[in-house]
């Protein structure tokens, strides 16, 4: 911006929001964590029955989509801010926030899928 | 386009000029100086200046001055108060940005390397290009905004305590030494406004009087005017003034943030 240039576009009220997700996901990852890294722990070195019955269980599972969900919202969310950062001009950035986005949402979606087979009894 | 790692061919700083100190001098100090002609060719350069500090004030200020006087007049650099108040000779000092006038030269160690605000266009040697700093400055409309009428026969009165509240943010002398140490200001200058001007539009919407805040809150809540700020604190761990942008930017988010 310069002076004497056309002032630019206003402003994109959606900061607030996505700055607001980003710390709330954090704060729910602290828990989340606490709960996780102890259970792979314990689950190392277990069978795969005794791994798919821990993850069946109600509670375990939905923990682990509770972990999935807010894992992923805050990598959308970090990823969307470093390609805000760094990737520059039209084209390139919004073929990279499409890439990057395609890609965490396929991951999503395989995670949640895997938790919803092996809870369901696949 | 990407962020680029080194800067274009025809901006690497090469090896300057020496000029050496008389031969009488005993409290001999280097400077290395970056230079740069806009009506010249040439690369950058880094000219090396020995300064007599037995025969010079305490600051680097001082020693910039008795370089141009005694040594190179062509040497260009803004200053003018000489005290930290106006905020004209803001540069590169050691690797941190602060005011040349304010920056005791005893305090560096080995040669003093002194360059312009980093990642600002760069008009002649330590002078840099300001004109968008200063529009994004007009941008935040800095002045008292008001929509009731004036009391009758008086100004429009603060407590102590509100007046307190603009401690910290009326200091700021808009030297640009914590925007242009902020990565986030490097890389999306053009529209992130940077650590000084939000600061600066703090100012406003903490003030008391002033009744325009939840337009100056709409004007702010953008994903780069405002949100690529992320806390990195260069602003306030190089402020001259010992002030605290940070804190103003964070004072800015939690109230969009509890409006919601």
């Amino acid at each position: 911006m310069s002076p004497g240039s056309a002032p630019p576009p206003g402003s994109a009220p959606q900061g607030a929001g996505h700055w607001w997700v980003q710390r709330l996901t954090a704060i729910a990852l602290v828990p989340l964590t606490i709960w996780f890294v102890p259970s792979m722990a314990m689950l190392a070195g277990k069978s795969h029955g005794a791994v798919v019955a821990w993850l069946g269980a109600p509670l375990n599972a939905m923990l682990m989509a509770s972990l999935l969900a807010v894992t992923f919202t805050h990598l959308w969310l970090g990823l969307e801010s470093i390609i805000e950062d760094y990737v520059h001009a039209g084209r390139r950035h919004i073929g990279t926030m499409i890439a990057m986005k395609i890609a965490v949402a396929g991951m999503a979606l395989a995670s949640f899928f895997a938790v919803a087979k092996i809870a369901f009894g696949g | 386009m990407m962020v680029e790692f080194l800067l274009p061919r025809n901006s690497r700083v090469v090896k300057g000029k020496h000029f050496a100190a008389p031969a009488r001098a005993r409290n001999v100090k280097t400077l290395k100086v970056y230079r740069w002609d806009p009506d010249k060719d040439d690369n950058p350069r880094l000219d090396s200046f020995e300064v007599d500090l037995d025969d010079c004030g305490a600051m680097v200020l001082d020693a910039l001055i008795k370089i141009k006087d005694e040594t190179d007049p062509t040497l260009t650099f803004r200053r003018s108060c000489r005290e930290g108040v106006c905020g004209s000779c803001a540069m590169n000092i050691d690797g941190v940005n602060t005011l040349a006038c304010i920056k005791r030269i005893e305090e560096i160690k080995g040669e003093v390397k002194v360059y312009p605000l980093p990642h600002m266009e760069v008009v002649k040697d330590l002078v840099p290009d300001l004109e968008g700093a200063y529009a994004q400055y007009a941008s935040i409309e800095p002045w008292l905004q008001t929509e009731t009428p004036a009391p009758e026969g008086r100004e429009r009165l603060q407590s102590t305590e509100e007046r307190e509240r603009l401690d910290g943010l009326w200091e700021c002398i808009l030297c640009f030494c914590c925007s242009t140490a902020c990565p986030s200001y490097w890389w999306n200058g053009d529209r992130f406004l940077g650590p000084a001007i939000l600061l600066q539009a703090y100012r406003w919407i903490a003030d008391s009087r002033d009744e325009a805040t939840t337009k100056r809150l709409d004007a702010l809540e953008d994903p780069f005017r405002l949100y690529r700020c992320h806390t990195i604190m260069n602003c306030t761990n190089t402020c001259p003034k010992g002030l605290n942008p940070a804190k103003a930017i964070a004072e800015i988010k939690k109230l969009i943030s509890t409006r919601r």
